[in-house]
């Protein structure tokens, strides 16, 4: 089941500006402010806290009223560009590894409220480090709540893991030097301590979380971050920050369909990189964070930019004319369905790229075409006459058994391809020119 | 302590107080059109929903226009008498079964906070002297019997487990069981978090359900809803797709002991008409609290100590 978005994509909403502005020329700075409007709109809606809004928003309009943005005949692509950019590059710009060097062990600690993942993040992060080869020690610090150091055991076992905790009458601080000492005997390449969950309001367990770090000295102080997390996500990561001196952030439940505008806040007000994220309930599901996914995420408008890079590096220029062109006199015939496909096959799956697509990317697609189908399918293309090629329709049942006879394929596979073509060609045509237009860098 | 009490008390630190950041654009004393627009976005702050933002917004201009507000009391005044009006259209007390077993499925993503909300259920419960039997139907995720087990022990409830990845419907089926033949008060069934973007999972909680219903007519007697008080507008699709896919009949808001004051509840409460209908306050059993529109509304906008 897919839950019904809540919120139209900022992309949507930016066209809608921008349409209105259409055949303007030169835009003015209220034109502008019009267009962040939506932008600080979608962001709010996407739990970016306001106070991040506001600042980011006055960044984007400074940089958006360059004469090139104005002057641009595709402002909307601007705006969403400088947008883009701007917050790949608070996110982190780069993807962050983690800082493992020096003298082993190597000493990460997860901080965070309750339920954020911490836990689980900790047998993730083990796995992740044991497939590069390293020998990997967990360290349960949480005493308080219910069966958590036996969640991390079972969690070390499944990751091959070492585990260490001590008994839940102990102090979290001497569980962590003990950790620490079985590490260092141990010969282990990094050791990672779980922390209880805590609010940051709670004195009392700030400063324990302090004394955790004062007694094993971390190379890395993470703060793992549910991304469904609201407006309070700056004041948490802003007073975990000043307590225990954070170097990263791990974003948990990405797979999730919230926004994820908390990462946006925190990577704004603690300045620290993003360096995680975890996607799924499996083990496996943890992957090195990508700032400028994320950004498109957060502005809800598809990975439109990944889209046109790919578009550009793989189709060349005058073939994609000749394709519009073509379009909008609505001619698509089996030969450029063909010619595309080889194009899109450069580029990943047709699905993947229509699912990029704003506006498209909340549609069904069905058009994907196995990879080993392909070579079938130029087969039963081969075998048409040219005049069936293009003109797909006149097909019928005894030209389809000939077709299917000389591919050697059958009938079935020859009606497949046939409905997988009607159906690109449904959707080329639903794509008007603003539509073209918007995939085209300016 | 009140819940007016406990839900202001997270606020004594947090200086930026929506009662602060609503006087502090409140500057001319005098509803403008900009301070209509600044309005909307430090009701955003709280979580509550831009939907439920704009309405409040707009019954500031309403009463604005009406008699002239001009001082933040007079607005927090309209803006909390709204808020208590939204919540209390769908308030509704827990319900319990006429006679035999009453049983309550807890439901919500990861880390929301359902095993500690059974705990405190059963303690609750407890204290008055009802039996109760928790059903370990979270088989998924690693040591979560154990977790459960432990609130069990406390509480002098008892327990109904299978093994780790079993089927979680034929846990919650064992459990109605023995509670219908020993005579027990209370069911209470601890599900695996899910998100609500699983559609396998939420398919396997739509089971679970049927199962208990097939068991006992009537029951479950409340699909209660877990929500994190710190979730954000993501909170308004966990509801939505919970309800849908397993009748959710109320929703308890977790953590409002942390800074966050739980604005969500109110989007909840106005876009999808579930009834708020537990809060937890803190970590201590007597800490879950029936909710109260009123004072929830009053703490929304309250002063810090």
């Amino acid at each position: 089941m897919k839950p019904k978005m809540e919120f139209e994509g900022l992309s949507a909403r930016l066209a809608g500006v921008f349409k209105k502005l259409r055949g303007k020329g030169k835009l003015s700075e209220k034109d502008i402010d019009e267009a962040l409007r939506e932008v600080r709109l979608s962001l709010l809606e996407a739990d970016v806290n306001f106070k991040v809004v506001r600042e980011f928003i006055a960044q984007v309009k400074e940089k958006s009223l360059s004469a090139e943005v104005l002057e641009s005949l595709t402002p909307a692509q601007q705006v969403i560009k400088i947008v883009h950019e701007e917050m790949v590059e608070l996110l982190g710009g780069k993807a962050k590894p983690l800082d493992l060097s020096g003298n082993p062990p190597a000493v990460v600690v997860l901080y965070g409220l309750q339920g954020s993942g911490k836990t689980t993040t900790a047998g993730k992060l083990a796995l992740n480090l044991r497939k590069s080869g390293r020998r990997v020690l967990l360290v349960s610090c949480d005493v308080y709540r219910p069966a958590a150091q036996r969640q991390l055991e079972i969690l070390a076992e499944k990751s091959g893991a070492g585990f260490f905790t001590m008994d839940p009458g102990t102090d979290p601080a001497a569980i962590a030097r003990g950790g620490y000492e079985k590490a260092r005997t141990g010969a282990y390449d990094v050791v990672i301590f779980d922390t209880a969950g805590r609010t940051q309001l709670d004195d009392e367990m700030m400063d324990e979380a302090a004394r955790i770090r004062d007694a094993v000295s971390p190379r890395e102080s993470i703060l793992v971050v549910d991304a469904m997390t609201g407006q309070e996500a700056c004041k948490v990561a802003q007073a975990f920050d000043e307590k225990v001196g954070l170097t990263g952030i791990i974003l948990t439940k990405i797979d999730s369909d919230a926004r994820g505008g908390a990462a946006l806040s925190i990577a704004k007000v603690t300045g620290k990189p993003i360096k995680f994220a975890s996607t799924g309930e499996k083990l496996e599901d943890f992957q090195v964070f990508h700032p400028d996914r994320m950004a498109s995420r957060i502005l809800g408008m598809g990975d439109v930019l990944t889209l046109i890079e790919r578009a550009q590096a793989a189709f060349d220029e005058k073939k994609a004319e000749e394709l519009e062109r073509k379009l909008r006199k609505k001619e698509f015939t089996l030969e450029d369905f063909i010619a595309q496909m080889k194009e899109v096959r450069k580029m990943g799956s047709f699905g993947d790229l229509l699912r990029m697509i704003p506006g498209l990317n909340r549609m069904k697609i069905d058009v994907d075409i196995d990879p080993k189908e392909w070579s079938r399918i130029e087969a039963i293309v081969n075998s048409m006459t040219p005049l069936e090629r293009r003109r797909p329709e006149i097909i019928d049942g005894s030209r389809k058994r000939r077709i299917a006879r000389g591919s050697g394929t059958q009938v079935q596979d020859v009606n497949r391809l046939l409905k997988q073509f009607f159906q690109a060609r449904r959707m080329m045509f639903q794509m008007t020119p603003e539509k073209m237009g918007r995939l085209r860098l300016p | 302590m009140s819940l007016f009490d406990r839900l202001r008390s997270g606020l004594k630190r947090t200086s930026s107080s929506l009662r602060e950041a609503v006087t502090s654009i409140f500057t001319g004393g005098r509803v403008t059109q900009e301070f209509l627009d600044e309005l909307e976005e430090v009701l955003i702050q709280s979580d509550v929903g831009l939907k439920a933002a704009m309405a409040l917004r707009d019954r500031i201009q309403e009463e604005n226009k009406k008699r002239n507000l001009k001082t933040p009391e007079e607005l927090f005044g309209v803006m909390e008498e709204m808020v208590a009006e939204i919540l209390e259209g769908v308030s509704e007390p827990l319900r319990t079964a006429p006679s035999g077993p009453t049983v309550y499925v807890l439901v919500g993503v990861n880390g929301a906070g359902k095993t500690t909300t059974i705990g405190k259920l059963a303690e609750r419960w407890r204290g008055q002297g009802k039996s109760v039997i928790m059903a370990a139907a979270d088989t998924f995720r690693a040591a979560a019997q154990e977790q459960l087990a432990v609130w069990a022990k406390r509480t002098g409830s008892t327990i109904i487990a299978h093994q780790s990845g079993s089927d979680p419907g034929a846990v919650a089926f064992d459990a109605v069981r023995a509670a219908i033949s020993r005579g027990v008060d209370l069911v209470l069934v601890d599900t695996a978090g899910r998100l609500h973007t699983k559609g396998n999972l939420m398919e396997e909680l739509k089971k679970i359900i049927r199962v208990i219903g097939r068991e006992l007519p009537g029951a479950p007697h409340e699909v209660i809803l877990v929500i994190d008080g710190t979730t954000g507008q993501n909170g308004l699709n966990q509801a939505r797709v919970f309800a849908e896919a397993a009748g959710v009949t109320g929703v308890c808001i977790t953590k409002l002991d942390g800074s966050s004051k739980g604005g969500i509840a109110v989007a909840i409460a106005d876009e999808l008409g579930l009834p708020i209908k537990l809060v937890g306050v803190g970590e201590s059993a007597d800490d879950l609290r029936d909710f109260d529109a009123r004072a929830f509304a009053k703490a929304l906008f309250a002063r810090p100590e």
